[in-house]
């Protein structure tokens, strides 16, 4: 790195192009459009324009940390240099918008963002607006590059709190206007439409000033409760599940109707999540298909709850099909794993797909029409009864959900650390290996796409009657693309990774509706940068977080993302 | 599982002859269906070559290849749009044609160039399931990407008139556009033959698939290998681009999907990494769904059987894969376990 501290422009303009296109693919992607209706401070700063300065931002602080400056000059320039050279791009883009007919070819170049981007000041002083713009990110990512870590780390997480604050506004104020003590607080806090000004500032100062002193006390306050006796550690262990539990029992009371049907819908994909995460996340058997289980759960409550079909129904009750679907779907689960047991890893992925889409076109053809209800789907599928509660709305489903999902993962935990557990990881390692072990290679193959589809379609068999009815459509490619997306980001293997992956991923794009259209822009975005800089995914599972840690402190870690994905996975 | 092949088989053959005996379909109309099948198998080999050359070098399916496939048609339809509207692709097809050709192709191969720089060649040494994901999170973010930038829409490929027209030969007819998709695919795979069995760059192309490290210790420039194999396979899913938007005249963010589905199948219905292979497995799954729902779905009786074409596609891929996993070429290269 020495050898490099000399005046080096190169790397700052580099990695400032590759920002700047970053910066002119999300304006023509309509991102800045489509949240600028979204104020994070109100009448300041709205959501759009924040992607814009995030990005400058972003890459001007990659282009001063890659380029391995210390002096405060050098930082400075490279900051600088990498900002404007971003902000020239937009600069092009505003002038060649200015000048050709680009809204012919990009659907997103419409006047509207010219306005957005140029501040309603014409191409002239709106690009050079969008300079100074440049130069000023560029800069205070040098600023805040030099600041000691400490601090930076308290400001940038306040400032990540504010962002998020003022984005989640629907989220706070309905939760919070449950308790009628926190209404002046949210008074002050939000204006009608984002932060207020005055809120912003102290939501920012207030939780810089916390984390700044959380960071000095915090190990303390940790050693302290190691210290304490092993009984009052229980306890303490004891009263914050308790709390959580009452918590989660609570929220549909909290959060109100729109809210719980989010948190549906986030149970569902958990649930599918942590089936998913069996076959993929412990046995390393890659299924791109797994939205076939999750379809077969659904049509087979649906067929034999409907009375839609011209028939006599088979049963009223929604608990006496569940075992069923169960059942239907633990079997294709197995059928489906037959004549792959000794298909390679992509071939696998490549062959489940196909089964996914086999079972899509057989529900929507008129060949099955008669069984299945071809493209009109079955409707008046029963609902769910316990004891003499009828479950019809959202918040009635969400504790079905959350006794679902509560059950789901603690067969997962408990199957994750048994025999089976280890052998699938083992298999996941190296199958010739594990079966030189003595590891059963087929039956636990087999195990794994069982238990995973019988996962799939207990989640089914609640879509289907939380819906009432199921459409072939409901079970594309995408469902399966969501839930792989959500256990590779959470982290593959991890469970509480399944958890943080549905809610960010399923609930996130819910609480912002403008969102959903770039989901999975960003989903695909967001599983490659992973692959290349995060393998393990956020919440990475003990085993591999161990190794990474190991690695650290050897020290010995090359720059480079491949070199992290060579040791973390164990690879030479 | 044998008696499951044995009962699809014999499903197959009982079909085709109650429908042969029935005599529903005439000759001609036969011809029709078979020249179909081949000019859209020309196009599923044409896609199929980039997953092949790829697979046989990285040893992995490049999954967003249907995206280079797509992103080429879908850009140069602007182009195509315009001279569509000005007339001057009625003047000049011939000369319009092969500037869009061009163009498409160019942007596919750029596609795919990038595409091998950022998300693949990092991890290039990291185990099967990390590139394999990143290749799947690759095709979603350029299928949607392109959605953002062009829209969501379906849209229209100009009509030309000279393509509509049909070569008759008595009873039995062939459209111009079949033509033109079944000799340009024709060509360009013959072009490629050639340059991986008689050139400098082919041979370093066949070595490098056949042991990267060696070839590197023969002065072979690996990385730059990998570009060009990219860079080929690139350029003929966009040639494969505009042939399919010619003949089906639409492109959409998501055209893609399914033929590259199909034309992975079909490279392993010819055996992966295997070149010819790719060629034959095309054609013979174009003709095969061009052929199935009339002749074996229908004589079973079910109703509506073009629904199922796609799901024949899809029950070929896992049969071959559950019987004859090497194809039917057999795979050129011997497998490495991973």
């Amino acid at each position: 790195m020495k050898a490099k501290s000399n005046v080096d422009a190169l790397l700052p303009i580099k990695i400032g192009l590759i920002g700047g296109i970053v910066a002119v693919s999300i304006a023509l992607e309509g991102m800045i459009q489509a949240f600028s209706t979204r104020d994070i401070v109100s009448g300041v700063i709205s959501m759009g324009h924040m992607l814009l300065l995030i990005t400058l931002f972003a890459s001007s602080y990659i282009a001063i940390s890659r380029s391995g400056a210390s002096q405060p000059a050098r930082v400075l320039f490279a900051g600088a240099l990498s900002g404007v050279v971003s902000s020239s791009l937009m600069a092009v883009l505003l002038w060649t918008g200015n000048f050709l007919p680009l809204g012919g070819m990009f659907v997103n170049a419409t006047s509207q963002l010219y306005a957005l981007l140029t501040f309603k000041q014409g191409v002239m002083t709106g690009s050079l607006f969008m300079l100074i713009l440049g130069l000023v990110m560029g800069a205070s990512s040098a600023l805040v590059y030099l600041l000691p870590g400490r601090v930076r780390q308290s400001a940038l997480g306040a400032l990540a709190l504010v962002v998020a604050l003022g984005v989640l506004q629907e989220l706070v104020t309905v939760t919070s206007s449950t308790f009628d003590a926190l209404t002046p607080v949210i008074k002050f806090l939000y204006a009608t439409n984002g932060l207020s000004t005055a809120g912003a500032i102290t939501i920012f100062v207030a939780i810089a000033g916390i984390s700044y002193l959380w960071s000095q006390r915090g190990t303390q306050i940790q050693s302290g409760i190691n210290r304490l006796p092993p009984t009052s550690q229980r306890a303490l262990r004891w009263t914050s599940i308790l709390v959580g539990i009452a918590i989660l029992l609570l929220l549909p009371k909290i959060l109100g109707l729109y809210l719980s049907e989010v948190l549906d819908n986030v149970g569902l994909y958990m649930l599918m999540g942590l089936g998913l995460n069996i076959v993929v996340g412990f046995a390393g058997l890659l299924d791109l298909g797994y939205v076939a289980f999750f379809a077969i759960g659904a049509y087979t409550v649906g067929v034999l709850t409907s009375p839609e079909l011209g028939r006599a129904i088979i049963t009223d009750s929604w608990w006496l099909a569940l075992p069923f679907a169960i059942a239907v779907a633990v079997l294709a689960g197995v059928l489906l794993g037959i004549p792959v047991l000794r298909m390679r890893g992509d071939y696998l992925a490549i062959v489940t797909l196909g089964f996914g889409e086999i079972i899509r076109i057989m529900v929507g053809s008129d060949f099955l029409r008669s069984i299945l209800g071809g493209s009109q789907g079955v409707l008046l599928i029963a609902k769910p009864e316990v004891g003499p509660i009828k479950i019809i709305n959202p918040p009635e489903f969400y504790y079905l959900f959350l006794g679902g999902c509560l059950l789901v993962i603690f067969i997962s935990v408990r199957v994750k650390n048994s025999r089976l557990g280890r052998a699938w990881m083992a298999m996941r390692e190296d199958e010739d290996v594990a079966q030189a072990m003595g590891i059963n290679l087929v039956a636990t193959k087999l195990l794994a796409f069982g238990l995973g589809a019988s996962f799939g379609g207990l989640a089914g068999a609640m879509f289907a009657s939380k819906l009432g009815s199921v459409y072939p459509a409901s079970f594309n490619f995408l469902v399966s693309v969501n839930v792989l997306s959500l256990i590779i980001i959470g982290g593959m293997g991890s469970i509480p990774g399944v958890v943080v992956g549905a809610l960010a991923l399923v609930g996130l794009p819910e609480l912002l509706r403008e969102f959903a259209e770039f989901r999975f822009v960003v989903y695909g975005a967001a599983l490659v940068v992973m692959m290349l800089t995060r393998p393990e995914g956020l919440v990475p599972e003990a085993r591999r977080q161990i190794e990474l840690e190991e690695f650290r402190e050897v020290g010995k870690a090359p720059p480079g993302a491949d070199a992290v994905v060579l040791k973390t996975l164990g690879q030479p | 599982m044998f008696l499951i092949g044995g009962s699809i088989l014999a499903l197959v053959i009982v079909g085709s002859a109650a429908t042969l005996m029935g005599g529903k379909y005439s000759g001609a109309q036969w011809f029709d269906l078979v020249v179909f099948g081949v000019a859209l198998g020309s196009i599923y080999a044409l896609i199929a070559l980039g997953y092949t050359m790829v697979y046989g070098i990285l040893r992995m399916i490049n999954f967003a290849h249907s995206e280079v496939f797509m992103s080429g048609p879908f850009t140069a339809y602007f182009l195509a749009d315009a001279w569509g509207k000005s007339g001057f692709l009625e003047e000049n097809p011939v000369l319009g044609l092969l500037v869009i050709f061009a163009l498409a192709m160019t942007i596919s191969l750029v596609v795919a160039v990038l595409l091998e720089r950022i998300a693949y060649r990092p991890l290039r040494f990291a185990p099967r399931l990390v590139p394999l994901i990143t290749a799947i999170g690759a095709s979603f973010f350029l299928q949607y990407f392109f959605r953002g930038l062009y829209g969501p829409n379906i849209k229209p490929y100009p009509e030309i008139a000279v393509l509509k027209q049909y070569l008759r030969f008595g009873d039995l007819r062939i459209q111009y556009v079949q033509i033109l998709v079944i000799v340009a695919a024709a060509l360009m795979m013959a072009g490629l033959q050639l340059i991986v069995q008689r050139t400098r760059v082919g041979k370093a192309m066949r070595a490098v698939a056949e042991d990267k490290q060696t070839a590197a210790l023969m002065g072979i420039d690996v990385d730059n290998i990998i570009v060009i194999t990219f860079m080929i396979g690139g350029a003929l899913a966009g040639a494969a681009g505009v042939l399919y938007a010619l003949m089906f005249r639409q492109v959409s963010f998501i055209m893609g999907f399914i033929p590259g589905i199909k034309a992975f199948t079909a490279a392993v219905l010819g055996g992966i990494g295997n070149i010819p292979g790719a060629m034959v497995g095309g054609l013979f799954l174009g003709v095969i769904e061009s052929l199935g729902p009339s002749l074996f779905l229908d004589g079973l009786g079910i109703p509506a059987p073009q629904q199922l074409k796609d799901a024949i596609a899809f029950t070929l891929l896992v049969l071959v894969l559950i019987f004859r996993p090497s194809g039917i070429l057999g795979e050129k290269l011997a497998e490495k376990k991973a």
